[in-house]
């Protein structure tokens, strides 16, 4: 396959995928909206304090956001296997690991990417610190890819079930343990003063390791999961 | 043909390891409740108390060998997952599948045991150390796989696709075994080296073998007994399956 070839499929492909996002623009603001009710549900359980949620907040905006993200795997490839694009797709001459790359490209930019934008408004609902939006923003601009890539393979795994939502979360939450702790720890870590630029490393190294196996996984998976 | 290779082939057959399994499975039992007397008796009896933790340390005579199983059961679960994907082995994809629940039970007997031993010696049943919550996610993972294969229909798709998770969840192992050096924790470092001298006093070790080769033994046997059931209710329509339940007391 030459490049011109892939590039031109991957156009074809994000244009596709974009095009059917903006056309049902208003299920693609879930997620954001997901995200904005769950961080709003904290000072109402925990009451207002300042101290007390600008403590928690780190780990309550990581939380936030992880589970919003959980909760837009499973339209990842819902419909395309229902229409039966999936299969056009698994037979294309293309390599698949390429074509669902864009589309794990298309699901990040369009559900995590708008909540990494509002994040500073979210800080500012927790009274997060000012000099900590930097490892959190760093930290999540790192590790939100890296939690749709894997769980664009196990999302793949689960493709046959007809209600997956449930197992889903009980299949890609044990491996989102690590970058979990890694992204909320390093903003803690800046919280009490300790170098916390080691996570972000790590994340920023878990993520090229990602980019490059999640994809192929995931291409796997899938004919697994299909044959 | 090469006659181990010719040897895998033959007991991997369907009908070949029904009686394989039957032949071995409650050798295999024997020898782990024969391990588990004799290291329980010692665990309990024949060993001293320790000069820090006084009776309390007995239970490291389960936890420690139910900890090891729980990983070694996880690699060789991948491990049979990876000849199923690869080769499409299907006596494979049963064992493979088989191998989840044993697992999961061992890593629950280490997290009890752990948390019974914790509470007079650390203070507390629970703390989230690395050692622990990598424990408990692989106990997650476990689930998961097994949650996997039971919710798609076809058996056989369904121990491939609960079989690539289990390579995912292989990336867990490291990070369990080697989460006493990377992070401080509370939990102990490793006291035995299979190269190299071991911390422990000898005297205190040959309980700890017995109840190790003792809980290999019993996950050998279990295998064997449920790869064997799984294998019949998946051959169930044909004629040696008729047969062998005929022919079953």
């Amino acid at each position: 396959m030459s490049t011109t070839g892939l590039i031109d499929a991957a156009k074809a492909q994000l244009g596709r995928d974009l095009r059917l996002v903006w056309r049902r623009r208003g299920d693609a603001a879930q997620p954001v909206l997901f995200a904005v009710m769950v961080v709003a549900l904290f000072p109402l359980a925990l009451g207002s304090e300042h101290e007390k949620l600008a403590q928690l907040a780190p780990g309550v905006l990581w939380v936030a956001v992880l589970l919003s993200g959980l909760l837009t795997l499973d339209s990842l490839y819902r419909s395309d296997a229902e229409d039966g694009s999936l299969e056009q797709m698994l037979m294309s001459p293309l390599p698949l690991a390429w074509l669902i790359a864009m589309r794990v490209l298309v699901q990040w930019a369009t559900s995590a990417l708008p909540l990494l934008l509002i994040t500073p408004l979210l800080a500012q609902l927790l009274f997060l610190p000012g000099p900590l939006l930097m490892p959190l923003m760093l930290s999540l601009a790192l590790g939100t890819p890296l939690l749709s890539l894997i769980g664009a393979v196990v999302a793949a795994l689960t493709i046959g079930i007809r209600r997956s939502g449930m197992l889903l979360s009980v299949l890609a939450l044990p491996l989102y343990v690590p970058v979990l702790v890694f992204g909320a720890g390093c903003v803690v870590a800046a919280a009490q003063g300790l170098p916390w630029i080691g996570a972000i490393y790590l994340l920023a190294a878990g993520l090229a390791l990602a980019l490059v196996l999640a994809p192929l996984a995931a291409a796997a998976a899938l004919r697994i999961a299909l044959t | 043909m090469n006659p181990v290779l010719l040897w895998f082939h033959r007991t991997g057959s369907p009908p070949n390891f029904d009686r394989y399994a039957a032949r071995w499975a409650p050798w295999a039992f024997a020898l782990a409740f024969l391990g588990f007397v004799i290291g329980i008796y010692g665990a309990l009896f024949s060993v001293p108390a320790d000069y820090q933790q006084g009776e309390n340390f007995r239970i490291l005579y389960i936890h420690v060998p139910s900890a090891w199983m729980s990983l070694f059961i996880f690699v060789v679960m991948a491990i049979q997952s990876f000849i199923a994907l690869v080769w499409r082995i299907k006596i494979c994809e049963i064992l493979a599948m088989a191998c989840a629940p044993i697992g999961a039970a061992f890593t629950v007997i280490t997290l009890v045991t752990g948390s019974i031993w914790g509470e007079p010696t650390w203070g507390t049943w629970w703390t989230w150390d690395p050692r622990l919550t990598s424990e408990l996610v692989l106990l997650f993972l476990y689930l998961g796989v097994m949650g996997l294969y039971g919710a798609i229909e076809d058996r056989r798709a369904a121990a491939r696709a609960a079989g690539f998770l289990a390579l995912l969840g292989l990336i867990n192992i490291p990070i369990v075994h080697f989460s006493v050096q990377w992070w401080n924790t509370l939990h102990q470092g490793s006291t035995i080296r299979l190269l190299g001298p071991s911390k422990m006093d000898p005297s205190m070790m040959w309980p700890l073998i017995a109840t190790t080769l003792a809980s290999k033994a019993w996950f050998v046997g279990s295998l064997l007994q449920r790869a064997r059931a799984m294998n019949l209710e998946q051959e169930s329509g044909k004629d040696w399956a008729r047969q062998a339940a005929e022919n079953a007391p």
